[in-house]
């Protein structure tokens, strides 16, 4: 159930707020502005289970919860497991009416960062959805493992510095590609998956719904722009990701059953991609001219990848 | 600014995050714990303002994290449209709006990251930072004026 009319922003801010402040993520932190989203954009009683993440220790700092719902934080790579066992005990207990509120409309949300999506908690993703549980997993794609440091992990670009691909005089930083999480989790045959992005609030809050009332493991991968390790300051945040999008670096798209693409955004006027990594302090060094070929290789992978997504959503295959 | 009490709750910035009382050391906790966010029943939360629920102390609402601030933003609510894009973007639910209205800022839970100044759409913008000393009518009284379009 749609908690309010998201047609324009003044009724959507009508919503109550479920994720609360103070908790300590970074001033100008993306996560908190996805989660809040999901959070508002609905009425239902939500299960949320998180993996370790920033999310997760910056939200549930012991003796506090920012969490207004049933919230709990599992292993590194469980949050999948979590929803998934949590939705299994709410299906068998609902069929044998158990429950203290039979009627109740429960969701089942689980958010990891990229590092437990996209690494360490995959298989158990993997799992979860072949499993066809009922239940949303959402990645905050900040693209490191930025509560440790900013280690690299397979969401981190090609050509950004990390702590464990430094760019130098004999590297240019990352030189693996980004996984594509999204074709791999369309491939599973999830229901729904989608690529959103916060400053896109409106395709957003869409998507969630979407994703919440769609039975069957859907996913979706937000862009969770990090002032801290992509090094930016913090009040560009939104600025930084209207960048990410117009550049189609983070183009926005659903998959519907695995073979209907939509993309959900199409910039008015596509900037290069230049711009949005001469905005951030990770890509510093690609702009000395002995690295200029990382730019164009990006520029060119970016390119191939949204004439990919326009002949996908053509071909309706 | 007289909104803001109304929207207080008892147990408001009684807890400083860092240097609060009643932390304890990390072989004291025990393994896994419950914290209840709200007192009694929390079935329909999601239909109650934040004003009409009965927080816990476990919940964070009740702490305070306004020490992190070293600049504020500052509402001027002679300019302001209402757009509630401040309200969407604030990372730290520190925007008060109620019946499409903003009302003001959460300085209990504002870490003064700026992002609501960045997205404001008005010209003047109708939040602007300032330093977290100065108080808010000597803000008010700076305010700039409109900005002209700039000939092209």
């Amino acid at each position: 159930m749609a908690a309010t009319s998201i047609k324009n922003l003044k009724e959507f801010s009508t919503s109550n707020d479920r994720f609360e402040g103070a908790h300590t993520l970074c001033p100008g932190c993306a996560h908190s502005m996805i989660v809040r989203e999901l959070m508002n954009c609905t009425d239902d009683n939500l299960v949320i289970a998180t993996n370790t993440g920033c999310l997760e220790v910056s939200t549930a700092v012991y003796p506090f919860t920012s969490w207004d719902t049933s919230w709990i934080h599992i292993g590194f790579e469980n949050a999948a497991t979590a929803a998934s066992g949590a939705e299994a005990m709410y299906k068998a207990r609902k069929r044998k009416g158990s429950l203290k509120d039979n009627d109740a409309s429960v969701k089942f949300v689980a958010f990891g960062g990229d590092g437990s999506t996209y690494d360490i908690g995959f298989q158990w993703l993997s799992g979860a959805v072949e499993r066809g549980h009922d239940f949303t997993y959402i990645c905050l794609d900040n693209e490191n493992y930025a509560n440790t440091g900013g280690q690299r992990s397979s969401a981190t670009p090609i050509g950004a510095t990390t702590t464990t691909a430094q760019a130098g005089s004999h590297s240019y930083g990352k030189k693996e590609k980004k996984k594509d999480m999204i074709a791999i989790m369309a491939a599973h045959g999830a229901p729904y998956v989608a690529q959103l992005a916060p400053n896109k609030w409106k395709s957003m809050a869409k998507g969630f719904q979407k994703a919440l009332e769609t039975e069957g493991p859907c996913f979706i991968n937000t862009v969770s722009a990090c002032c801290t390790e992509w090094k930016f300051d913090p009040k560009d945040t939104i600025g930084i990701t209207d960048l990410a999008t117009d550049s189609l670096i983070f183009p926005i798209y659903e998959i519907i059953d695995g073979h209907e693409l939509n993309i959900l955004y199409r910039p008015k006027n596509v900037i290069k991609v230049e711009d949005y990594l001469a905005a951030q302090g990770r890509y510093k060094h690609l702009f000395k001219p002995e690295y200029k070929h990382v730019i164009e290789q990006i520029q060119k992978d970016v390119d191939k990848q949204w004439e990919m997504l326009q002949r996908r959503e053509e071909a309706r295959i | 600014m007289q909104h803001l009490k109304l929207l207080a709750n008892d147990n408001r910035g009684l807890n400083e995050l860092e240097n609060g009382t009643g932390l304890m050391g990390w072989h004291e906790v025990t393994q896994g714990s419950i914290l209840p966010s709200f007192e009694g029943d929390a079935t329909h939360i999601a239909h109650l303002k934040s004003e009409e629920r009965s927080y816990s102390n476990f919940n964070s609402y009740t702490a305070t994290v306004a020490s992190w601030r070293v600049l504020k933003p500052v509402y001027n609510r002679d300019i302001c449209i209402d757009c509630q894009n401040c309200w969407v973007w604030c990372p730290d639910s520190s925007i008060l709006s109620r019946d499409k209205q903003m009302l003001g800022i959460d300085y209990d839970h504002c870490k003064g990251c700026s992002v609501c100044v960045e997205v404001c759409p008005t010209n003047p913008k109708s939040l602007i930072m300032f330093s977290e000393q100065t108080p808010l009518e000597d803000a008010l009284g700076q305010w700039p004026e409109k900005k002209k379009k700039e000939d092209k």
